[in-house]
């Protein structure tokens, strides 16, 4: 113990010390057995769609790389993305305070926002390795079936969205573990909600009430499939049921730039809810 | 400038229940003090307040003059904390853990690292320096939390029941590191209910009850306040002592007041003087060649004084 000498360090700026914790933080998830099950699941999907395409001819079953990729990948990395974002954020705040981890960290000199904001980056960096893995997965299937050119600006650009939907689905994810001081409940409202929770709510407003469900985030999550599609989905379709009384189902599509706002909204306006609940709670 | 602690009209109500009545308490310098008070007094609740863990109703805490409610980072800089029995990220091991403490407190590499080492040492947990976390028993994980306090070596210390969760041996070697600390220039402020903690390892002591502070002062004028001035030591000699013997050479010494039999080789005597007169009485006494093999001041003061306030808010 050195005597009589004030306190080690400058505090670094709140941004640092995020940046600081994320990688503590993203070092824990690399060690632990959340991180080993997401990359299980993303190769159980891999290998599932290694088999089908296999099984069926994957060249003959999409018929071109765009096609390819605008099924197997826009389908399949929302799904890889709701999963990670359960997996890596939905205890991410709520487990601070059931885990008594928080108490470690607040007795310290940093703003909540620091944590909040570093455990978002590595929940992000830990979702976004499981996306590449997807990404590898369905590349490595592509260059099987379509060769090199399977690789286009196309893919680049719904890979961008997709980011954009994780960083979305991850404000939402956060925003719903910060109302909860109790990591189970906080992990199963958000698979609950984002599994099939959305989805149901969805239907009923878009089916029955016929009102456009732009409020949804899942929602917007379609507009990972248009770089590939020729022509963008209409974006109001009214079946009608065959028969004189059939009812008429009504189902909406995202315009590309409604899409993009819809994911940029979300990530924006639950993030900073999210920062503010976190700026409130106690740890009583 | 010296460090301090103060709390001002701080108070926090759950509902219909004050924890904390409007605490004011002002601590300066380089001491330990003790805050006292039975489970659920309000200890915890004041020390999660001067760390900002939780937000008072009213009042206001501060650390070397800085407001712990509007600036918690520049208040906490000089501090460290060790708040309820924190856990730590189980798959990180302790020099990874205080790696992140360090780094968070701004301390250059080369200061984590030896300051890593050190204080590893001083929780004696250097030879778990690189194992995981999550295999630590409550106990071992405490000492790495002691450890993370310490690592910036801050001015002000704030331990809330720091031995909580070690074995005896174990709480014996916390004191040992307050004891240490005592040395910097530093203020230490420790929660404990554990009155021989309190007045094995602090200079003063605060007395909390159902969220009031029932007084504040040093452990000397405690014991005044319950002996009118005088002090009692207690005496242990190597064999028996005859009546006799304490009627003759002990009872005539100056200031001593009174004499109570313990047993056949212990006495307690009470005194009336300060330390010079005591140290005049350890000087007889060892002269006397009676045996003599220890004498300490008996702290039974606070006890009965502890007791007394508590009762009295109690009723």
């Amino acid at each position: 113990m050195t005597d009589g000498t004030p306190s080690l360090g400058h505090v670094p700026g709140t941004f640092r010390q995020a940046v600081l914790l994320s990688r503590y933080q993203f070092r824990d998830y690399l060690r632990s057995r959340r991180f080993v099950l997401m990359m299980a699941i993303v190769a159980i999907i891999g290998a599932i769609l290694t088999f089908v395409l296999l099984y069926y001819n994957g060249a003959g079953l999409t018929g071109s790389s765009d096609a390819f990729y605008g099924t197997f990948w826009a389908g399949g990395v929302t799904v890889v993305i709701i999963f990670a974002g359960i997996i890596f954020g939905g205890d991410a705040i709520a487990g601070e305070f059931q885990n008594k981890t928080g108490y470690f960290l607040m007795g310290l000199p940093i703003r909540r926002n620091s944590v909040y904001v570093g455990k978002f980056l590595a929940a992000f960096t830990a979702s976004l390795l499981s996306v590449l893995f997807y990404l590898v997965i369905l590349l490595a299937n592509g260059a099987y079936w379509f060769g090199g050119a399977a690789l286009s600006v196309a893919l680049f650009e719904s890979f961008a969205i997709a980011l954009l939907y994780l960083l979305a689905l991850l404000g939402a994810v956060f925003l719903f573990s910060s109302m909860f001081k109790n990591s189970p409940y906080a992990v199963l409202v958000v698979a609950v909600l984002f599994l099939f929770g959305f989805s149901i709510i969805q239907a009923l407003i878009s089916g029955l009430v016929k009102v456009e469900p732009w409020f949804i985030i899942t929602y917007a999550q379609n507009v990972i499939s248009y770089p590939f599609l020729s022509s963008i989905p209409a974006h109001m379709e009214t079946v009608k049921a065959p028969g004189p009384r059939g009812a008429s189902i009504t189902s909406y599509n995202p315009t590309y730039a409604e899409g993009l706002a819809i994911m940029g909204g979300y990530f924006v306006l639950t993030a900073v809810a999210g920062l503010l609940l976190f700026e409130r709670e106690e740890f009583t | 400038m010296s460090p301090s602690l103060e709390a001002r009209q701080l108070t926090r109500r759950f509902g219909a229940f004050t924890a904390l009545d409007h605490l004011n308490l002002q601590v300066e310098g380089s001491k330990c003090i003790g805050f006292l008070g039975p489970n659920g007094a309000g200890k915890t609740t004041a020390l999660k307040m001067f760390t900002d863990l939780i937000f008072p109703t009213s009042g206001e805490a501060f650390i070397n003059g800085v407001s712990v409610q509007q600036e918690r980072k520049r208040a906490l800089g000089a501090c460290g904390t060790l708040i309820e029995t924190p856990e730590i990220y189980s798959s990180l091991s302790p020099r990874e853990a205080l790696e992140l403490v360090g780094a968070l407190r701004g301390m250059r590499p080369e200061e984590i690292r030896s300051r890593t080492t050190e204080v590893l040492e001083e929780v004696k947990m250097a030879d778990w320096a690189d194992k995981k976390v999550g295999r630590f028993s409550k106990g071992m994980k405490q000492r790495i939390n002691i450890a993370s306090a310490l690592l910036s070596d801050p001015e002000v210390v704030l331990l809330d029941e720091p031995s909580t969760g070690l074995d005896p041996r174990g709480m014996a070697e916390v004191r040992d590191i307050v004891r240490g600390l005592k040395k910097g220039r530093r203020l230490i402020f420790m929660s404990s209910h554990i009155l021989s903690e309190v007045i094995d390892v602090c200079d003063e002591v605060a007395l909390l009850n159902h969220g009031k502070l029932l007084f504040h002062d040093t452990l000397s004028n405690v014991e005044k306040r319950l002996t009118g001035g005088a002090t009692s030591v207690d005496l242990a000699f190597m064999g028996p002592v005859g009546d006799d013997t304490v009627t003759s050479q002990v009872a005539p010494l100056p200031g001593v007041v009174s004499i109570a039999r313990v047993d056949a080789t212990r006495l307690t005597l009470t005194i009336q003087g300060g330390p010079t007169v005591q140290s005049g009485i350890l000087e007889r006494l060892a002269a006397a060649r009676l045996g003599l093999l220890s004498f300490e001041p008996s702290r039974s003061a606070l006890e009965e004084v502890y007791l007394q306030e508590i009762s009295k808010g109690d009723s």
